[in-house]
């Protein structure tokens, strides 16, 4: 880092990461630390997961300070995930924000989670004004920017596509392991699928339903009439062919000429060759967000803190209580004109 | 020899595309479904040919309700392809940003009673945005694009389509859609008289059900 270069810390605890990362105001990510809550069964358990979190904090936050080679007096800034997410969780991260400012005291910003996977996004990639996918565990929506804000344009009725494919990916006795979420494991399982096993398709104007797709899915699995591979397979078919589908219908709508794939979702190969095809088709640019940025991470929540902050925006201590259901659209984005 | 009428790309939309084509004298419209490349041929050949044959049907369960919908000449399904009536007029999407409030709360509550017979009928639309209605000069509203439609008479499906119409006011005319889509409410209760009160606590509760929704802290 040069000497009076100025950097903001971010803190990212919304779900099962803790990760803190630091970015400088001219948008360089000098550091991107997490640490990942591993359930030994089932799903996320949010207290125990912020319990992992408290543990976590302090190797987390030094290995960002370290491997930035910034000492915590250069800081200009602490950010945080202030929503939306799991209450334990979003509690923790936002305690560990709290400290720090005003320990050194400097200002704190709380930044909305969807917000910040759009930035990071932006800013690897660099789409300008993107029709973007935002796909995770939680969160499974299809944006643009209009008028001062991130408009929804589609979302899930029910649950978000990470949960359907993880949700299944546990049915079927697949295990979470460190480096290798469930996520990839099927996906590893899919690629070996050869018959397409018909499941339902729902898609509602520009929304979608997951919750019949994984209940049939999962039900035929039970069954044991089928290879786990071809039902791998068969469900992301599905799945990404119905979210594929609402992302080009506003891409149509709106006419922007970029599309952005951001979300821990992301990552997978096959979702990145759907949405690659359907932007060639329309002649817009497909961006996707880099693997190390896709999954929930400190690096999103500190760039979209100077985002904020350059932009007038601060919140100051007494205002910092999370916001468990903070939607997209209900922030402002003075910073894209 | 009768010449061989150029068609006109008319929308390239994401899911068909419109052709304006002169058909035994008349302007018409050709609805076509293209293969998407990204899905697989087993699963969009299914997708393509049901929504094909189901979208002509519906529009004419619609039309029978009194719901202007276009009049189908012809229905290809091998090539995903509808052929039907022109509808002159403008979207409805460019119309109502531009008219003095009390005329929106007019085409509003109008909207809301052409939905309510619809649903009364037995149809659901799947996609009801201000796209899919065409104000014809004589100041009649047309519903299109069914493609995304059911017949379905359960509260949960017509709860969904309202749910579809409120979120693409948001999207498209965030400034008054509040206001619109109160109006669309009044237009529907005025057909559905008390069935239209258990669809409206239906939407609050597919509202509930939605991520990250104020309303749900409440709900648990």
């Amino acid at each position: 880092m040069k000497p009076d270069e100025q950097c903001c810390l971010g803190v990212e605890s919304t779900a099962d990461d803790f990760g803190v990362g630091i970015a400088t105001f001219k948008g360089d990510i000098l550091a991107n630390a997490s640490s990942g809550y591993v359930p030994e069964e089932g799903g996320i358990h949010p207290r125990e997961a912020a319990r992992h979190h408290a543990e976590a904090a302090d190797k987390v936050l030094a290995e960002a300070l370290s491997t930035a080679g910034v000492k915590t007096k250069d800081l200009k800034l602490i950010a945080f995930a202030q929503g939306p997410g799991l209450g334990p969780c979003l509690r923790t991260g936002a305690t560990v924000a709290r400290a720090l400012a005003s320990y050194l005291d400097i200002p704190l910003v709380g930044v909305n989670h969807s917000v910040a996977h759009i930035e990071i996004g932006r800013l690897q990639t660099g789409a300008v004004d993107p029709v973007t996918l935002y796909v995770s565990g939680g969160n499974t929506l299809v944006s643009a920017f209009d008028a001062a804000r991130y408009r929804i344009f589609g979302e899930t009725l029910d649950i978000a596509l990470g949960n359907c494919l993880d949700v299944f990916a546990r049915e079927a006795g697949l295990k979470h392991k460190k480096g290798m979420p469930l996520g990839a494991a099927l996906e590893r399982l899919a690629a070996d699928g050869e018959k397409l096993v018909s499941l339902p398709y729902v898609v509602k104007g520009m929304d979608i339903s997951l919750s019949g797709l994984l209940t049939a899915a999962t039900t035929l699995l039970h069954k044991d009439e089928y290879r786990l591979e071809d039902l791998s397979y068969s469900l992301q078919e599905h799945a990404f062919a119905m979210v594929t589908e609402v992302t080009e219908r506003a891409l149509a709508h709106t006419e922007k000429h970029e599309v952005l794939l951001t979300g821990g979702v992301a990552a997978n190969k096959r979702l990145q060759e759907m949405l690659r095809s359907v932007a060639e088709e329309h002649d817009t640019k497909f961006n996707v967000v880099p693997r190390q940025f896709a999954t929930d991470n400190g690096a999103m929540i500190a760039w979209t803190g100077v985002l904020a902050y350059t932009h007038g925006l601060a919140t100051p201590v007494k205002e910092s209580f999370v916001k468990l259901r903070w939607r997209l659209d209900k922030v402002d984005v003075p910073w894209i004109k | 020899m009768d010449k061989v009428d150029p068609q006109t790309l008319l929308k390239k939309g994401a899911e068909a595309s419109l052709f304006l084509k002169s058909w035994h004298g008349r302007k018409v419209i050709v609805k076509t479904r293209f293969p998407k490349r990204y899905r697989p041929t087993e699963l969009d050949a299914k997708i393509r040919s049901y929504r094909t044959a189901h979208e002509p049907q519906l529009m004419h369960e619609a039309k029978r309700a009194g719901v202007p919908t276009p009049t189908i000449f012809l229905v290809d399904t091998k090539n995903a392809a509808i052929t039907m009536e022109f509808v002159e007029g403008k979207q409805l999407k460019q119309v109502l940003p531009h008219i003095p409030r009390k005329e929106q709360q007019e085409l509003c509550a109008e909207i809301g009673v052409l939905i309510g017979k619809m649903h009364r009928s037995g149809v659901v639309h799947g996609d009801l945005t201000t796209s899919n209605m065409i104000l014809t000069e004589e100041g009649k509203i047309f519903l299109v694009d069914f493609g995304l439609g059911e017949k379905n008479r359960e509260v949960e499906a017509r709860g969904v389509d309202l749910h579809l119409m409120k979120r693409a006011l948001q999207s498209t005319h965030y400034q008054f859609a509040e206001d619109c889509f109160k109006h669309v409410l009044k237009g529907y209760a005025s057909v559905l008289g008390e069935d239209a009160e258990k669809v409206f606590e239906k939407i609050r509760e597919i509202e509930r059900r939605g991520r990250y929704v104020d309303e749900r802290k409440q709900a648990n």
